[in-house]
């Protein structure tokens, strides 16, 4: 009997094995098209534009959305302020300004060699596909316009190092939809390094755990960056530009034509997510007048990542007695000074400030008027208040700087960064030849002389958002010096209090104290038996 | 001695636990205006509000017993004997002199403390009570189209916590002015008002 059983359960097992072995290959269920069976892909390529003609064999339109795009223009018109924003035209105070360091700039640009105003915008083949659909992880772009290297290649020149060759076609046989990974290779590294810019967004997010993002948990609900910014006709949804700052609409429901923004928290969560606690509905009321980030994000720069919160350009160009540029380092390897860009600041788990917020963001363009004599210089001044019903209170990263300006014609600047050539500033160390070549290339007037100001730039905090036993607690904004200390125009429930209502009652029951203890004195003393 | 039955089972237990909520609502209260830190604010505001909801229904319960048993009329304004209860407080109570007012089954509290209840109960409470809703409800009410400025209903609110406390005050000392300094208190938890001998033989 034994051994008859036995002999079953080896053939069952050797069937299961013959079984496996017959199963046709696993059919991919998360797209309909193997790029690596596509005939027009099996073959090498010799420059990116040439996987791009490629892509438009079949994809006959996608060029020309994103034309439409400001990930393509980098420029874009504010309707409400009639200014003209994009990366190609603001100033922050960062690395101040696109202008002539495109080539370097660029590499971040979803084209192919933009590197001066020569570049065709009309060009369907000059629209990069890769820099976002690329899932092998290996795609690369140079600083000279944003060129990928087919061949080994020394960048930048003269430098000696070497940037390995990559294969196009391997690459091209594997794109498939935005990753966190794509997106984060230009928008984890804005402003020149791992979390520089937002302050919210970092290398931390490609991968990050429920701590640092509950919506982009790898392991989690493992959001990508277009689950929330979605991108019809490639136009990818949500704006610092042009922002939501009150999103009263509700959630967003399929086949419900709705045009309002699909990135803010309401447009998934509703006007009234809170359903569990002690107070749902008191909590759900706060969205009238703070936004849901406020107290959903507790800290920005969390996932190890340090933010830049100060640059101090007025410092740049210090050199070693031999001549050669500085380069500073803090006890935990953060570049705290640079030759060639002057003194940062950096910082993790930085709280963040609070300001009234409307959406409405206006920019000191190149020719605006500024005077150190002014203050602070405000590099996007942010509109709202407690009185407009269209603010909210919003956490925002304030990156504070000291940058170049014209004291003649009272303007801010368009320094020429990078380059080899002899006006550049990251290689000559002189403002005023680095300043002439910037703005003469932007037609702006220059005095030539130099002077500093200081200025401020608004980010405001979004991502990042953390498990909600991390919110921040009512006690930390209710209470004097709490977190929303410098919120004006409303009146918070342990903060503010009527100072001579706060006199009056303090004498009167203090009086009644008084005047009740010298009646039981006199009793005391007075007392007979 | 005398011994008259003048608070009741349900008196007692309003009066105690009214007590009791009370100073938790100041306790609270004044937290919540940020006066000072003890629990935080956020216990500070659900205990608030907690026993808020108590104290409306306890007294949802308190005015169908006052109407009810008609016990509302001790709390009608009088003047009669009120210069000599004034002058007693005063004077006499350290001349070691009787209350003048002589406390009876139907009128149990002398005109000077009529009125003083009386002001809790038609201005202090009402000022708290519609203030405290509003300052709950102030979204709803916005909603409704009766737009309030939560810094003006907090004013309200405030000002009402300060007469109460000084009625606290004042009242937790005149507990001690019975004939002996605990009297009243036993009286307040027996029920029972042990009448003053003295007092009792001069009224005679």
């Amino acid at each position: 009997m034994k051994i008859s059983h036995l002999g079953l359960l080896a053939g069952l097992l050797f069937a299961g094995i013959v079984h496996a072995a017959d199963a046709p290959a696993p059919t991919k269920l998360n797209t309909t098209a193997d790029h690596s069976k596509f005939k027009e892909l099996q073959r090498e390529f010799g420059s990116g534009s040439e996987v791009t003609k490629a892509c438009l064999t079949c994809h006959t339109e996608a060029a020309l959305q994103i034309h439409r795009t400001k990930h393509w223009t980098w420029e874009l018109l504010n309707p409400a302020t009639q200014q003209r924003l994009g990366k190609k035209n603001v100033i922050n105070n960062y690395c101040l300004s696109a202008g002539t360091n495109l080539g370097s700039c660029a590499t971040c640009h979803v084209g192919y060699g933009w590197t001066d105003a020569s570049f065709d915008f009309k060009s369907q083949e000059n629209v990069d596909c890769l820099i976002c659909h690329d899932t092998s992880g290996n795609y690369k772009k140079l600083p000279n316009g944003g060129l990928p290297p087919v061949k080994d290649t020394e960048s930048p020149p003269g430098s000696g190092k070497i940037v390995k060759a990559i294969d196009l076609a391997k690459i091209a046989q594997k794109v498939g939809k935005t990753s966190r990974d794509t997106c984060g290779a230009c928008h984890f590294f804005g402003g020149g390094g791992d979390g520089v810019k937002h302050g919210e967004m970092d290398s931390s997010l490609a991968s990050p755990d429920k701590e640092v993002d509950v919506h982009m948990d790898a392991t989690g609900l493992d959001f990508t960056c277009s689950t929330c910014h979605k991108a019809p006709a490639h136009d990818v949804a949500g704006s610092r530009y042009v922002p939501t700052g009150k999103d009263t609409e509700g959630a967003h429901i399929r086949g419900k034509v709705d045009n309002s923004n699909p990135a803010t928290c309401q447009s998934c969560h509703g006007q009234a997510p809170h359903k569990a606690g002690a107070q749902p509905a008191k909590l759900n009321q706060h969205a009238d007048k703070v936004a849901c980030q406020t107290c959903h994000i507790p800290q920005f720069a969390r996932g190890g990542v340090a933010t830049k919160m100060n640059w101090d350009w007025s410092t740049a160009g210090k050199l070693s007695p031999e001549g050669k540029p500085l380069l500073n380092k803090d006890a935990k390897g953060h570049v705290i000074y640079d030759s060639r860009k002057g003194d940062f600041v950096v910082a993790e788990n930085v709280t963040p400030e609070y300001a009234w917020f409307n959406g409405e963001v206006t920019y000191t363009l190149l020719g605006d008027k500024v005077d150190k004599a002014d203050g602070i210089t405000l590099i996007n001044a942010l509109g709202g208040s407690a009185a407009d019903g269209r603010s909210l209170i919003w956490p925002m990263k304030v990156m504070r700087g000291t940058q170049p300006y014209d004291p003649v014609n009272k303007t801010l600047v368009m320094p020429h960064l990078s380059g080899n050539d002899d006006t550049a500033y990251w290689t000559n160390f002189n403002w005023e030849k680095a300043i002439a070549t910037g703005m003469k290339a932007a037609n702006a007037p220059f005095s030539g002389q130099v002077d500093f100001l200081k200025t401020e730039m608004y980010w405001p905090i979004t991502h990042m958002v953390a498990p909600k036993e991390k919110a921040v607690g009512c006690n930390e904004c209710h209470t004097r010096g709490g977190r929303l200390d410098k919120i004006e125009g409303i009146y918070i429930p342990g903060r503010d209090a009527h100072q001579l209502l706060d006199l009056i009652g303090w004498l009167a029951a203090g009086g009644t104290l008084a005047g009740v203890m010298l009646h039981a004195l006199v009793r005391i003393v007075r007392r007979k038996n | 001695m005398e011994r008259i039955y003048i608070f009741t089972r349900f008196e007692r237990f309003w009066h105690w636990a009214q007590a009791l909520l009370i100073i938790a609502m100041l306790v609270t209260g004044f937290e919540i205006h940020g006066t000072y830190k003890l629990f935080g604010f956020e216990k500070a505001g659900q205990v608030h509000i907690y026993a808020a909801w108590t104290l409306i229904t306890l007294w949802v319960f308190a005015i169908f017993w006052h109407f009810t048993t008609g016990e509302w009329r001790q709390y009608l304004p009088s003047f009669k004997k009120i210069d000599l209860v004034i002058r007693h407080y005063a004077w006499g109570i350290f001349q070691g002199e009787p209350h003048p007012f002589k406390v009876t089954r139907a009128r149990k509290h002398n005109p000077l403390q009529a009125f003083a209840y009386l002001g809790v109960k038609i201005l202090i409470n009402p000022l708290i009570w519609i203030s405290g809703l509003a300052y709950l409800y102030y979204n709803e009410l916005e909603a409704a189209g009766v737009a309030l400025n939560l810094g003006t209903i907090a004013l309200l609110h405030t000002a009402g916590a300060f007469m109460m406390l000084c009625f606290l005050i004042a009242h937790v000392y005149l507990i001690t002015t019975g004939h002996t300094v605990t009297a009243h208190l036993k009286a307040m938890i027996s029920g029972w008002e042990e009448g003053d001998a003295e007092h009792g033989k001069q009224a005679s």
